[in-house]
């Protein structure tokens, strides 16, 4: 069978952080009870300079510190976002032109709410499987908004992580990748408009777990497997308490979740969410390692992956990029009025 | 859009630091150079292309307090120039980094970076700026 998979990962996570408690003393709430009840402590904030391009640059950079392959071999570049920094002017045009890879290969924006990086691995675990490309580079990033006083403010946040996916000498085996795909307007933002809208409660039992449950039955139907035989499980995670409690309905234990649970401490990256987690499982994981990954995009669908570890993990030179762990921890507290500043907060539409 | 234009030629220096070497005497340029200012007319066709590390130290610093408009809402920010383990020394804005903790001869490394934008319709530019080295 042939071996498709992951060559190489890389993330980034911007250093300013803002806790619950000081966006929720803003709008008079009780930060304790809104952290407790969102499962969020704090959450990433980008700086002035940073943005889903940046972000998305610094992860596909890292990748390749890691691993020996020449950018130039790189076929295609899927950046999936849903703060693309123009409306019109792909992203992936200037990743391609900062690592290295222009001029001969496919590029594409994607966007499909948080599931946008994912269907990027899809894309390019395709291309890969039909021999036009050697390599492909997917990227989830996003530097998502949210409009003051919104309960999204609490979640919204920045980060991303990027995928090389290749044949052969992969650290990782997608083993398989299927979606779920409905229209289910849970969330959304129109064209022109800064700040999303989203249905309320409507996005919990009809869109986010409705997806995510039919999409991982689906797969382990596929695959033949139970929640006991994956090490790791990965869910989207908009808030700290849907992916465990989605896990949980599933049959997953907290145990295999945690690794891949970082919204608590650096809030919903959105169409970074699920490959950070990933990047963060990928970080500590040993050959064999099975892992089950469901992404979530509002609108609505859930990318669904088996992936095993494989030998191979053990030459990735991870010490030449930051671990999902390091980026967690190297923050700098700010406060409402700076972070207003920093994410366009004075600038009303 | 005369700013468009000059940003686009230069994206292979802005993005990736792309420089080159006088391979007469073995110095190298960034900004790339036509011709080697030592060697002159021996330096002649044996300038090559090299892509800088990105990786150096701090020469000298300058902590800026009332900035070019653009560059405004990032007041105080620290201007370094950067000695670049290849030879060549860059001004460059230093970020993630307290204005405080900057100090000369430490180590730094670039970073992708948004440098600025023509308005809130016009191009965004995007370059190197440096951070210390982890
Ligand atoms: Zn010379």
């Amino acid at each position: 069978m042939e071996n498709i998979g992951i060559i190489s990962y890389g993330a980034n996570i911007p250093q300013f952080r803002i806790k619950t408690e000081e966006i929720a003393s803003v709008w008079g709430k009780d930060g304790k009870i809104i952290s407790r009840g969102l499962g969020i402590q704090e959450k990433s904030v980008p700086g002035l300079d940073q943005d889903t391009a940046t972000i998305s640059v610094e992860s596909a950079r890292a990748a390749l510190r890691r691993c020996n392959i020449d950018p130039q071999d790189i076929g295609a570049i899927y950046v999936g976002s849903e703060s693309h920094p123009y409306a019109v002017k792909p992203t992936g045009t200037i990743v391609g032109e900062a690592i290295g890879a222009t001029p001969d290969l496919m590029v594409a924006d994607y966007e499909f709410a948080c599931k946008a990086g994912t269907a990027g691995v899809q894309t390019c675990v395709g291309f890969v499987k039909a021999d036009m490309i050697k390599y492909g580079l997917a990227i989830g990033a996003d530097t998502s908004q949210a409009a003051p006083g919104d309960a999204l403010e609490y979640s919204a946040s920045a980060g991303g992580a990027g995928f090389i996916i290749g044949k052969d000498d992969v650290i990782a085996t997608i083993n398989h990748t299927l979606s779920y795909t409905t229209d289910t307007p849970d969330f959304w933002r129109r064209a022109e408009r800064k700040y999303p809208s989203h249905g309320g409660r409507f996005t919990g039992a009809p869109a986010y777990f409705k997806h995510i449950s039919n999409c991982a039955t689906r797969l382990m139907e596929k695959m033949q497997t139970k929640p006991e035989d994956y090490d790791y499980a990965i869910f989207h995670q908009p808030n700290g308490k849907f992916p465990v409690n989605v896990a949980k309905k599933l049959g997953f234990s907290l145990e295999q979740v945690k690794q891949g649970l970082l919204t608590p401490v650096i809030g919903n990256t959105y169409s970074g969410a699920a490959m950070l987690g990933l990047a963060s499982v990928l970080d500590v994981a040993k050959p064999g390692d099975h892992i089950f990954m469901i992404s979530y995009g509002s609108g609505a669908g859930s990318d669904g992956f088996d992936i095993t570890v494989t030998d191979k993990i053990k030459d990735l030179k991870i010490e030449n990029a930051p671990l999902v762990a390091e980026m967690v921890e190297d923050k700098k507290y700010i406060d409402y009025g700076t972070y207003a500043k920093y994410t366009d907060l004075l600038y009303w539409e | 859009m005369g700013g468009v234009a000059r940003f686009w030629r230069e994206i292979p220096q802005r993005y990736n630091l792309i420089g080159n070497k006088c391979e007469e005497c073995g110095q190298v340029f960034f900004p790339p150079r036509e011709s080697c200012p030592k060697c002159r007319r021996k330096s002649m066709g044996k300038i090559k292309e090299i892509k800088l590390t990105g990786k150096g130290k701090i020469v000298t610093y300058s902590i800026i307090h009332v900035g070019p408009e653009e560059f405004e809402e990032q007041v105080p920010y620290p201007i370094a120039i950067i000695q670049l383990d290849e030879g060549p020394r860059i001004t460059a804005q230093i970020v993630d980094c307290d204005i405080h903790d900057v100090k000369i001869g430490m180590k730094v490394e670039s970073t992708f970076r948004k440098i600025q934008q023509d308005g809130s319709t016009g191009a965004i530019y995007y370059g190197y700026k440096f951070i210390k080295r982890k």
